[in-house]
């Protein structure tokens, strides 16, 4: 009865019904959400706000509540001096954090391009039929599932000068003439840390790739081989064309995580400059060189870099799921 | 047992209307059938009624309380899906019981009425199996058996059959025509594409088109006497015969329909002159497509075997009284 | 004639390359587990076989320093870390991928962003964070700092698979009177064993490699995790580096995860690409 005498206006009134059902479950969703929005905000968001905070303080790693505020010093400031010089200082104009630039730009680049070369052959190998494809693909797992840190160890030990087996190895082979110093040696530092992350990450890459290679319909392949095209065509016509969405995911995906790297090089190569990335700076000034602001400064820079990149890629995401969808 | 009234109801995804001002009125204990082209909202007002969806506006009455706002689980309906949607982890026992157990039962309670409803569709050696171990027809049955126990005043059906083959389709059909004869207090509602399936189960059939009803009445009543062309076309198997232009100004019409069964084969006067193009004997009787020039062969039924072979001479004439005219509207013109 | 020997080259260039690529991918943690049964001089007497069989490099790293405590210390960073991440991400993806309100591409989209976050960012930020909640130097510091990147991932891998379970199988839940909770865990889990378990084991082998943060929440050897114990691993004197008991830790650490992975490949291949190729 009351149902009737109440729903009579209100239907005239609202267009929109809000059923019990949609209202409980709108409801559920947002119990179920406020958990995980909270933990993310507890541990992602304040945190980031408090560390661009203290990138314009002059806080220290031993009095964290007694910084005060400084502006833009850290990032640049200038002094005039009496003969009219200018001298500028901060870390704008800071040649060791630009070489960290540099340093983790080149590795970025370089292995994720290498990555994604190799990782396509090996995809391509997967792709075919041939016996024993499974223990391949169980082979090419193992580099991806040992920690980082185990990794850099176990090929600091294969690199090493001395007792290194690829100094052997390459000494029999004829390849070098004497030993060399792979991880020590500021020419070849950086050599020796992009072996070491393709080797771990060409994998990921590789099974992405493949994931990518068997969306594509086998008929296509029979369609090409009955017209007679030759093979590396249909590689670059066909194949190519097919997986770019899935190897541009990869790609940026790893790109995004190449930008950020810290451990490896942090064990690898410790103290050489060579190989010194932003996080590794930045690590550095916050806790061992007792210039936390600075140090939070540089990283709210590294942050920036990549928010720009995410939002390139969701940017290019989108624009991937409204025209993928022949 | 439910009498359900639809008052202009209306549902909109965004900007797209689907459902466009539908009135009916369901009688208590009646089998409803929606029938409709895809895309004709039938689904879609079915989901109204269950309450899966929103109505945009109007007002939907069972046995007089307005339920526009009622979650689905305190409607007293209960619901067939196309593709079963048993819980593929739950013993057949357990898909069935599984809404009283939610609804805290009583152990005892539930195990009568599964096994009750088990035994009424003759899946009771089956309640501990899981469903992939069952076929096709036995897991409609048993989606249709967690139907029963919820023991439901509306009993909704959405194309229960349409994933089943062809022979295993007549016989379901049969299963729920038995079903509404035994549950013969319980309102069904019963969507379908297929206007035999429409047509054989229905004790009133409602046409659907473009979100609006087309015409609702009995089966006969839809083949005997439909209220547009629409109506005219979709019921009945072979499709009416439709012909346009001089033809059906003759009879003071633009279109004219012939139903199949009421065409001679004769030479009297004013017969429509033709070729036949083929001849399809199904035994009992057969039916012959006549090109007379129209746009489309007319379908001609004979009792038995036809005797025309491709490219025969052969006139053809409505039996009198037996034509249907339409305007230019596509609306029945009186006779 | 000629066609069968082109035909015999490329076969034989082919399977030369798989097996190139089977010996690069697997020779270094060979070399690891040969390295580790070395000791002594033999450990500098570089080989490419096994010569030599001696356990005391296994027997050093457990029997000396707190090495068996930081597995354990791993062990148990990484299994609360997982459950937390799972048991908030379940319920998430759920409404994520389940319930249509406003503001849900927003959500996702937050959650990607945080996804990607460079961990140096929230680094000094989280630090006072942990030091405010008298946390740093313990277990709970990492379990904490963890979340960070095993929740966005396991929400959003989970919201993917979610997407993809029956609609209808939902939906005559809600008629037989199922709430979102109940649909939850007595429709939804049972069906997503699977998922559930390629999830938590990606995010399980995050967290044990995890390395920044355990290197800078934690201070004492006590409360290491296993990749900074690992690294930190020194010999008696300054210069000398311990490699064989670096070898045999890394193996003790590494074997558990390369058999799960082995175990689990199809699996993992499948929970890769849908955080991956999908996202």
């Amino acid at each position: 009865m009351t149902v009737e005498a109440t729903a009579g206006p209100a239907v005239r009134s609202t267009p929109r019904i809000q059923s019990e059902l949609m209202k409980s479950r709108v409801a559920a969703a947002m119990w179920f959400l406020v958990p995980m929005l909270v933990a993310l905000a507890i541990v992602a968001g304040w945190p980031l706000l408090r560390t661009i905070y203290f990138s314009f303080t002059n806080t220290s790693l031993n009095n964290l509540y007694g910084g005060d505020f400084v502006g833009f010093k850290n990032y640049l400031s200038w002094t005039t001096l009496k003969s009219g010089r200018t001298v500028f200082s901060g870390l704008l104009v800071d040649p060791a954090w630009w070489n960290a630039v540099g340093n983790t730009l080149r590795f970025a680049v370089i292995s994720v391009t290498l990555e994604t070369v190799i990782g396509m052959i090996v995809a391509l190998v997967l792709n075919a039929e041939f016996k024993g494809r499974g223990i391949v693909r169980a082979a090419i797992l193992i580099p991806w599932a040992i920690p980082t840190i185990v990794s850099a160890k176990m090929w600091s030990w294969m690199l090493n000068d001395q007792f290194g087996i690829i100094n052997d190895l390459f000494l029999n082979l004829g390849i070098i003439s004497q030993k060399v110093a792979w991880t020590a040696s500021a020419d070849t530092a950086m050599t020796a840390v992009l072996i070491v992350d393709i080797w771990k990450t060409t994998p990921f890459m590789a099974l992405l790739i493949l994931a990518g290679l068997q969306m594509v319909p086998k008929d296509v392949y029979e369609a090409a081989r009955i017209d007679g095209v030759h093979p590396v065509k249909v590689f670059f016509r066909v194949t190519l064309p097919l997986v770019r969405p899935a190897v541009m995911v990869a790609v940026i995906f790893r790109l995004l995580d190449a930008m950020r790297i810290f451990d490896l090089i942090y064990v690898l190569t410790p103290n050489s400059s060579a190989t010194k990335t932003m996080s590794v700076i930045s690590r550095e000034n916050l806790f061992d060189f007792d210039k936390f602001a600075y140090g939070s400064a540089q990283s709210t820079l590294l942050f920036l870099l990549i928010a720009v990149m995410t939002g390139l890629y969701i940017w290019l995401g989108k624009v991937r799921f409204d025209g993928g969808d022949r | 047992m439910a009498r359900i009234e639809l008052k202009n109801i209306r549902k909109s995804f965004g900007l797209v209307d689907v459902i466009k001002g539908v009135d009916l009125e369901i009688h208590s204990g009646e089998f409803m059938v929606f029938v409709g082209p895809s895309g004709c909202g039938k689904s879609t007002l079915l989901r109204l009624m269950a309450g899966l969806e929103d109505i945009t506006s109007g007002e939907m009455y069972f046995d007089g309380q307005l339920v526009n706002a009622l979650a689905p689980s305190r409607r007293g309906i209960a619901m067939v899906f196309q593709s079963y949607a048993l819980y593929p982890h739950m013993t057949v026992y357990e898909n069935m019981a599984f809404g009283m157990q939610l609804a805290k039962s009583d152990k005892d309670a539930i195990k009568e009425r599964v096994e009750k409803a088990a035994e009424m569709l003759q899946i009771g050696q089956y309640l501990a199996r899981l469903p992939k171990q069952l076929s096709g027809g036995q897991r409609q049955r048993v989606a249709i058996g967690r139907a029963i126990v919820r023991d439901p005043k509306v009993f909704l059906f959405d194309e229960p059959l349409s994933n089943l083959d062809a022979a295993l389709r007549v016989a379901t059909r049969l299963e729920i025509a038995k079903l509404h004869h035994q549950m013969n207090n319980t309102t069904m509602v019963y969507v379908t594409h297929d206007q035999v399936e429409a047509m054989t189960l229905a004790d009133r059939i409602c046409v659907l088109r473009d979100g609006m009803i087309e015409q609702v009445g009995t089966p006969l009543e839809l083949y005997q006497n439909p209220q547009s062309l629409f109506v005219a076309g979709f019921i009945g198997s072979p499709k009416m015969n439709f012909l346009n232009g001089e033809i059906a100004s003759k009879f003071g019409a633009t279109t004219i329909g012939v139903r199949s069964e009421d065409i001679d084969i004769t030479d009297r006067e004013g017969a429509w002159k033709g070729k036949v193009i083929h001849s399809e004997n199904l035994g009992s009787d057969s039916y012959t497509y006549v090109d007379i020039g129209t746009d489309e062969p007319v379908i001609v039924r004979e009792d038995g075997t036809s005797k025309h072979a491709p490219d025969d001479a052969i006139s053809i004439a409505p039996q009198p009284g037996r034509v249907y005219r339409f305007d230019q509207a596509g609306k029945p013109l009186k006779n | 004639m000629t066609m069968d020997l082109w035909a015999i080259t490329k076969r034989v260039a082919f399977y030369a390359l798989v097996i190139f690529i089977v010996v690069v991918a697997v020779f270094p943690f060979y070399y690891a587990i040969l390295t580790s049964f070395k000791s002594g001089t033999d450990l500098f007497r570089v080989t490419y076989l096994p010569t030599s069989f001696s356990l005391d490099n296994y027997s050093a790293v457990l029997n000396v320093g707190d090495f068996p405590r930081n597995v354990l210390n791993s062990v148990f960073v990484a299994a609360v870390t997982v459950l937390l991440a799972l048991f908030l991400a379940i319920t998430a993806s759920f409404a994520l991928s389940r319930v249509r309100f406003r503001g849900r591409g927003i959500i996702l989209m937050t959650i990607l962003a945080v996804s990607m976050f460079p961990q140096i960012a929230v680094l000094a930020g989280l630090f006072e964070v942990i030091r405010f909640l008298g946390i740093y130097n313990t277990p709970w510091a990492l379990i904490f700092s963890y979340t960070i990147f095993t929740l966005p991932f396991t929400v959003w891998v989970l919201t993917t698979f979610m997407r993809d379970l029956p609609i209808e199988i939902e939906e005559a839940a809600i008629v037989d009177g199922a709430t979102p909770w109940v649909i939850i865990t007595k429709v939804f889990m049972p069906l997503m064993w699977p998922a559930l378990v390629t999830t938590g084991l990606l995010a399980f082998i995050g967290a044990w490699n995890e390395f920044l943060f355990a290197l800078t929440f934690t201070s004492s050897n006590a409360t290491r995790t296993v990749p900074v114990a690992i690294a930190l691993l020194s010999g008696g004197t300054q210069h000398e580096i311990p490699w064989g008991a670096i070898m045999a830790a890394s193996v003790i650490v590494t074997v558990p995860l390369v058999i799960l992975v082995l175990i689990f490949q199809r699996k993992i291949i499948s929970g890769l690409t849908a955080g991956g190729v999908k996202g």
